[in-house]
């Protein structure tokens, strides 16, 4: 899988340890939740940069008190349709204050980067065949956000004050 | 009304060119229909028993003239003349042809309307009460908050791939129009006891296959706090709600799981911690849409109008329709104009684009240009000075519009059924039909009174049967088409969820089962009861006596 961060596809230099694997590399490694919870204080003085992976069912408050550990965060959508990872990257970026790489790998599809990215998600395993071109354009389809989110979409549109004016022409204001 | 801005304009216009782009794709075979197909859902594109059918969004119902006759154009270029108004204040097309259907969005875009959410598993087009302005009991328009709440889900990031689709209803007047306890979230505005304005919270209700009577989450929550509420509940249901099945997905199913105290306490700890933020609703901001809600420049009328009262004692047809189908307007010397779409005969909530041309124009010459579409698939103009009411009537009679039956035994709400989908055990439309024509008599149906006949094909009950007075599930029996009848449902503030009254009926016995319904109902109600009234005096027994006979109690 190639990997897309603002809009450029870069070589990914971590790699998934499989929950049986010996730690053979001491940096860049991404864990699950299971092997970390397991071999915890054996990652944490052999590893220099770390990373972690959330399955869809396992929710950032899991991690909670270990998040200062993780250099990257993957959230894994295993189906498109299953929109809770959306909400653990706004919890991770907003309640967990992370400010890491946080990167949705999985079923991710380009007409969900937009939306993923209004969450706080920064990086996107894509398929290597990815026009990244076409890729790319998909976060810019959408110009105008209704509603904040983790961004500064705030509920008050900008021009509120300029609005209005000139309204139906039998209905007073 | 609400008008868009230029804000407004850009998304929609964005959106439209978004979906073209996925079309494109779609048409040259770069996505296949599997990938496809969640795109389409995002923009309200179905794929039915013959064709595909685009559901557009009429938020809270409420329509301009304009908008009404690009859906009448719509209809006449890209389906074959005709459209169908839903039970969420909705409209359907059924034969758009994909390659069309960019156009068709471009077209709704110029008079500011879209289809966006208005399927797939996102917050869905939020409903209103339908007299909401012109009703004399509400506290406040629900269409303010409904528009509100619009733009806060519209395309939202997070909560567009929800584990199920999600309804909200809005009810401002104690008397509840807009059957907030069915939906995923109700809220219904109440005062609290310093007298502010705020909104009780109603969670987990819905009907489908497993109804379910909403529960109150918040008693009492503050305008300002609205949004932040809301997602609140949103994200913990999308973080919770089952994905394992999706007959077990709504957030009704996860509150019978976690239960009501559980699920309440997770809401509020979320809410706690991002109420006053981003979300937070100023009262400015609630202004600024209240603007677009403020009432229409009435005139003072002091007098009745003599020439309407005279119009009323000649004419014993508008007489008619005046007494079922115009309520008051809070407004002295107007009246709620309820047009219905229930002819005899007819399919419930059809309307061809003749017709919608001329409520349109009837809107504009008479109702200061607003319409609205209510949930049991009629056609509102809210603000009619009494003294055009035999005009109006006379122009709506000419088009067949003019049916007075708002409220009876013939104003029936039904799905599509067999006829066009293609989750359908059975056919709803021609029930319909032949219950109306049973009941085409209008001195029959004003001897009956006020009923709530509603059908579904099928137990995803889109026809509401579940809160029918009479509700008519269509069900398969080896291969034939059976209709199984509740009693005694209640959409409103009592609301109740109908008995089965036993086996169930065939497609030609269906009507007959109804009769004989309505005519026990007429024995034994006592003066002044209506069909909800008589049911919870007596039960079951005196209908299934002589629906069954005396041996099957």
């Amino acid at each position: 899988m190639a990997l897309l961060i603002t809009d450029q596809l870069i070589e990914d230099y971590w790699h998934l340890l499989e929950d049986g694997a010996e730690i053979t590399k001491s940096d860049n490694n991404i864990v699950s939740v299971e092997r970390w919870q397991r071999d915890r204080d054996e990652l944490i003085p052999r590893c220099g940069q770390l990373g972690i992976l959330l399955k869809s069912n396992e929710p950032p408050d899991l991690i909670e008190d270990d998040i200062y550990h993780f250099n990257v965060i993957c959230l894994d959508f295993p189906k498109f349709t299953d929109g809770r990872a959306y909400s653990y990257a706004r919890l991770l970026r907003e309640k967990y204050r992370f400010t890491g790489e946080l990167r949705a790998v999985g079923n991710v599809l380009r007409d969900q980067l937009a939306f993923m990215r209004r969450c706080g998600i920064n990086a996107f395993e894509i398929p290597d065949d990815a026009n990244v071109e076409n890729w790319s354009a998909a976060f810019n389809e959408i110009s105008i956000r209704y509603q904040g989110a983790n961004d500064n979409a705030n509920v008050v549109r900008p021009d509120a004050a300029t609005v209005a004016g000139d309204v139906a022409g039998n209905w007073s204001y | 009304m609400y008008r868009y801005d230029q804000f407004d304009h850009t998304i929609v216009r964005e959106r439209v060119n978004q979906f073209r782009d996925q079309v494109a794709r779609r048409l040259s075979g770069a996505l296949t229909e599997d990938e496809f197909r969640p795109l389409r859902l995002m923009n309200g594109l179905y794929l039915q028993l013959h064709a595909y059918m685009l559901r557009v969004a009429i938020p809270y119902g409420t329509l301009w003239s304009k908008q009404m006759r690009m859906l009448a154009h719509i209809a006449r270029r890209y389906d074959r003349g005709y459209g169908h108004f839903t039970t969420r204040q909705n409209i359907q097309f059924n034969w758009p042809k994909l390659e069309d259907v960019p156009d068709l969005l471009a077209d709704l875009a110029s008079v500011e309307m879209h289809a966006i959410q208005t399927s797939g598993n996102s917050i869905r087009n939020v409903t209103a009460d339908h007299f909401a302005g012109v009703a004399d009991d509400e506290l406040e328009d629900s269409r303010i908050y409904a528009e509100i709440i619009r733009q806060w889900s519209t395309l939202h990031p997070e909560f567009s791939f929800l584990p199920r689709k999600f309804k909200i209803a809005v009810s401002g007047a104690p008397t509840d129009r807009a059957a907030v306890r069915f939906h995923d979230i109700g809220l219904q505005m109440r005062q609290n006891i310093r007298g502010e304005v705020g909104f009780e919270v109603l969670v987990g209700g819905g009907q489908g296959r497993t109804p379910v009577i909403a529960e109150t989450i918040r008693d009492f929550l503050p305008k300002r706090d609205l949004l932040s509420y809301l997602e609140a509940i949103l994200r913990v249901y999308n973080m919770l709600g089952r994905r394992d099945n999706i007959y077990k997905a709504r957030i009704k199913i996860l509150l019978k799981e976690t239960g009501l105290d559980r699920f309440a306490a997770l809401v509020e700890e979320e809410w706690e911690r991002i109420r006053g933020g981003a979300l937070d609703l100023p009262l400015d901001e609630i202004n600024r849409i209240r603007a677009y809600f403020a009432p229409p420049r009435y005139e003072l009328v002091v007098d009745p109008d003599a020439a309407y009262q005279a119009a009323r004692r000649s004419d014993r047809e508008f007489d008619r329709w005046c007494v079922n189908n115009v309520l008051p307007n809070k407004q002295p010397g107007y009246g709620i104009v309820n047009i219905s779409l229930k002819p005899v005969g007819k399919a419930p909530g059809d309307a061809t684009a003749d017709q919608m041309d001329i409520i349109a124009d009837l809107a504009e010459a008479f109702s200061f240009d607003e319409l609205r579409v209510t949930h049991k698939q009629n056609i509102v103009l809210g603000h009619v000075r009494l003294a055009d009411l035999h005009t109006v009537w006379q122009q709506l009679d000419a088009a067949g519009l003019a049916t007075a039956n708002f409220g009876l035994a013939s104003d029936i709400i039904a799905c599509p059924g067999l006829d066009y989908c293609n989750l359908a055990n059975a056919r709803s439309i021609p029930v319909a039909q032949r219950i109306s024509e049973r009941f085409a008599d209008p001195e029959r149906l004003a001897r009956i009174g006020a009923i709530r006949i509603n059908i579904s094909g099928c137990i995803n009950a889109c026809g509401h049967h579940h809160v029918g007075d009479i509700g008519i599930l269509g069900v398969d029996r080896r291969g034939e088409e059976y209709y199984q009848i509740t009693l005694g449902g209640d959409p409103a503030d009592n609301a109740t969820i109908g008995e089965i009254i036993g086996p169930s009926f065939s497609y030609d016995e269906i009507v007959d089962a109804i009769e004989t319904i309505i005519s026990t109902y007429e024995t034994i109600r006592k003066p002044e009861e209506t069909f909800s009234d008589t049911w919870r005096r007596t039960g079951a027994t005196p209908f299934k006596e002589t629906l069954y006979g005396p041996a099957h109690n």
